[in-house]
C-alpha cells in the first residue's frame, strides 16, 4: 500500500535582512575587538552584557552609557551536558555555565572547559579563552570558552541577586 | 456591556526600513502614549500587542517585545498573532469580563526585515496553496480582477480611490506617498500586477502604533472627547481561496452588520484598504455610502503600510477624527488574510 502513497516535498525558505539595532551596535564593535561591552540602564543602572535589544526589560527604558564588563567572572549556575544530541560539537560530558561577568548584571551562557566537570562549582573564578585575533568577527564566539582563572571562590554575597 | 472608549492614539515614524530592532521602536511609543493620556505604567492593567513571527523571521520574537514594556512588577499581558486591531479585540472582551479596567494596545512591523510578498504568502493554506508560493500581490490582484469583472469595481474608481488618498496623504506627516495625481494620469501608468497598477499597491512601511482604551469611569479624565466603542465585531471568510468570490468579502459586511455600522449616519470611514479596490469592494459590503461618508482622511494604508500595525492605525485615525470633534459617528476597520479574508469592524461615536 506504502507504494500508493504520492509524497511531495514542499521546502518554506525567506530570506531575511537582520539589523542590530543602534543598541548593539557598540557590544558587536566591542567583541571585534576584544572587548566586552555592556549597557547601562539610565533609571535602574543595571549593566546589561548583552545589551539585548538595547532595552532594560525591568524598566522599559533604552539603556544608555557603554560599560566595560569582565573578561573575568563568576559562574553563578551551571549544568553539566551528559546527553548526545545531534549537531553536539563538544565531547561529552561538558559544562555550559552562566557566568556574571565582572562589572556586569547579568548572566551570560558561555562553556566551560579545562576542567573536570565534576570540579566546576558555583561561585567558581572563571576567564575567557579567546580565538585567534586574525579570526574574531562581531561574535562572541570570539570566545572559544572560559577556564578556570585560579582564584579564590567568590563569596555567595557576591551573586545572590543574580541567580 | 461596558462603555468601553479610545482614550489615546499615536504611531511612531513610519519609514520604509529602519535599523532600529522592534524592540527599539516600540520604547519611545509606549512611552509617548503614556504621556498622551497622562498615566503611568501601573494605570494600566492590560498590555495587549499585535505582530507577526513570520516578518521578523525569529520564533518567539514577540516575547522580546515584552522588554519594551518595563514588566517589573509582573503585568498581565497577551499577544495575537495578527494586526494590532486584533489586540484591541482581546483588550476591548478582557475590559467586558470586568478582569481589566484600562488596556494599552498596540501592533508592529518591521516590513523591510525581509520580502513581505513572500512572508505573507505563509498565512495561506499550508499544503496545497502556500507551496506554490502565488506572492500576495498576485492574490490581490486576482481579486481586483475578479471584482472588474462583476462590475463592482471599475479601473477608474481604484484611481479615483488612489488620486484622493494621495491628496489627503499631503496633511499627514507620517506617509510614504503622497502628492498631486489626477485620475487619468493614473490611469496612464503601466499595470504591474494585472489590473493593479503600481499606485494601487500599498506603500509598505516599518512602524508602530498604539493606543489606550478605558471605561467610562476613567475616560474623560485622559481624554476630552474620547471614541465610545459602540459596536465591534469580527469575522472570517473560508480559507479556501477556491470556495470565496474574492471579489467581494462577505465577512466584512457580516461584521459591519453585527457592529451597527448602517444604524447612523457614518461621518468618517478608516477602512484597511491595503489595495485601491479593497476601498470599493469594502464600502459596498459594509454599507458604507462612499459619497456621503469622508473615506480615509489620514490617507490609509495605500499611503504607508506598517504590517500588524497598519489596522489598528485605522482604528487610531478613527478615533482622532473623534477626539478633534470632526465626526460623531467613525467606522474603523482591519483586514487580515487574503483578498479581505479576515474584518474586524467598530462604531466609533463622540458622544
Amino acid at each position: 500500500m506504502a507504494d500508493d502513497i504520492l509524497r511531495i516535498r514542499t521546502p518554506i525558505g525567506i530570506d531575511y535582512t537582520w539589523s542590530s539595532g543602534p543598541g548593539s551596535v557598540g557590544y558587536m564593535r566591542g567583541l571585534e575587538n576584544g572587548k566586552l561591552l555592556g549597557r547601562r540602564c539610565p533609571v535602574c543602572e543595571l549593566v546589561y552584557f548583552p545589551p539585548r535589544n538595547g532595552v532594560c526589560p525591568r524598566c522599559g527604558v533604552l539603556l544608555a552609557d557603554e560599560v566595560e564588563v569582565g573578561p573575568r567572572g563568576t559562574i553563578t549556575t551551571f549544568c553539566v551536558v551528559n546527553v548526545p544530541f545531534l549537531g553536539q560539537t563538544i565531547k561529552i560530558p561538558y559544562v555550559a555555565a552562566t557566568i556574571l561577568l565582572d562589572g556586569a548584571d547579568i548572566g551570560m551562557q558561555h562553556l566551560i572547559q579545562e576542567c573536570e566537570a565534576a570540579d566546576v562549582r558555583m561561585g567558581m573564578r572563571v576567564e575567557p579563552v579567546w580565538r585567534d585575533k586574525s579570526l574574531w568577527t562581531p561574535s562572541l564566539e570570539n570566545i572559544m570558552y572560559y577556564k578556570p582563572s585560579d582564584e579564590p571562590d567568590a563569596d555567595f554575597d557576591v551573586y545572590a541577586r543574580h541567580l | 456591556m461596558r462603555d468601553v472608549a479610545i482614550v489615546a492614539y499615536i504611531e511612531g515614524q513610519n519609514t520604509a526600513a529602519t535599523s532600529q530592532t522592534p524592540v527599539e521602536m516600540i520604547v519611545p511609543v509606549i512611552h509617548e502614549i503614556l504621556k498622551r493620556a497622562n498615566v503611568e505604567r501601573s494605570d494600566i492593567d492590560f498590555w495587549c500587542h499585535g505582530s507577526c513571527d513570520y516578518m521578523t523571521g525569529q520564533p518567539f520574537s514577540f516575547v522580546s517585545a515584552v522588554d519594551a514594556l518595563g514588566a517589573w512588577p509582573p503585568i498581565m499581558e497577551s499577544h495575537v498573532e495578527m494586526d494590532g486591531a486584533w489586540a484591541l479585540y482581546e483588550a476591548w472582551v478582557k475590559i467586558q469580563t470586568g478582569e481589566a479596567e484600562t488596556a494599552l494596545v498596540f501592533g508592529n512591523g518591521k516590513s523591510s526585515a525581509g520580502d513581505m510578498n513572500r512572508a505573507l504568502t505563509l498565512q495561506l493554506d499550508p499544503y496545497v496553496v502556500a507551496p506554490l508560493w502565488p506572492g500576495f500581490r498576485a492574490l490581490e490582484a486576482m481579486g481586483a480582477r475578479a471584482a472588474i469583472e462583476a462590475g463592482t469595481v471599475t479601473e477608474r474608481q481604484m484611481a479615483e480611490v488612489v488620486s484622493r488618498s494621495l491628496r489627503d496623504a499631503s496633511d499627514n506627516p507620517n506617509v510614504l506617498a503622497y502628492g498631486y495625481r489626477d485620475p487619468d494620469e493614473l490611469l496612464d501608468e503601466p499595470m504591474t500586477a494585472n489590473p493593479l497598477r503600481a499606485h494601487d499597491c500599498p506603500a509598505m512601511a516599518d512602524g508602530v502604533s498604539a493606543m489606550i482604551m478605558t471605561t467610562a469611569d476613567r475616560a474623560l479624565e485622559m481624554c476630552d472627547r474620547p471614541a465610545w466603542i459602540r459596536g465591534i465585531d469580527h469575522r472570517i471568510d473560508f480559507q479556501n481561496l477556491g470556495l470565496r468570490d474574492l471579489g467581494r468579502s462577505n465577512s466584512a459586511a457580516l461584521a459591519a452588520f453585527h457592529a451597527g455600522v448602517t444604524k447612523d449616519k457614518v461621518d468618517v470611514a478608516e477602512l484597511h484598504a491595503t489595495h485601491s479596490h479593497h476601498e470599493v469592494i469594502l464600502a459596498q459590503s459594509m454599507g458604507i455610502d462612499r459619497s456621503t461618508t469622508r473615506m480615509m482622511p489620514s490617507g490609509g494604508a495605500l499611503v504607508a503600510n506598517p504590517l500588524m500595525a497598519a489596522g489598528l492605525a485605522r482604528f487610531g485615525q478613527a478615533a482622532r477624527q473623534i477626539f478633534k470633534g470632526n465626526a460623531d459617528r467613525a467606522v474603523a476597520h482591519a483586514a487580515q488574510g487574503a483578498c479581505l479574508q479576515q474584518n474586524i469592524v467598530a462604531v466609533l461615536e463622540g458622544n
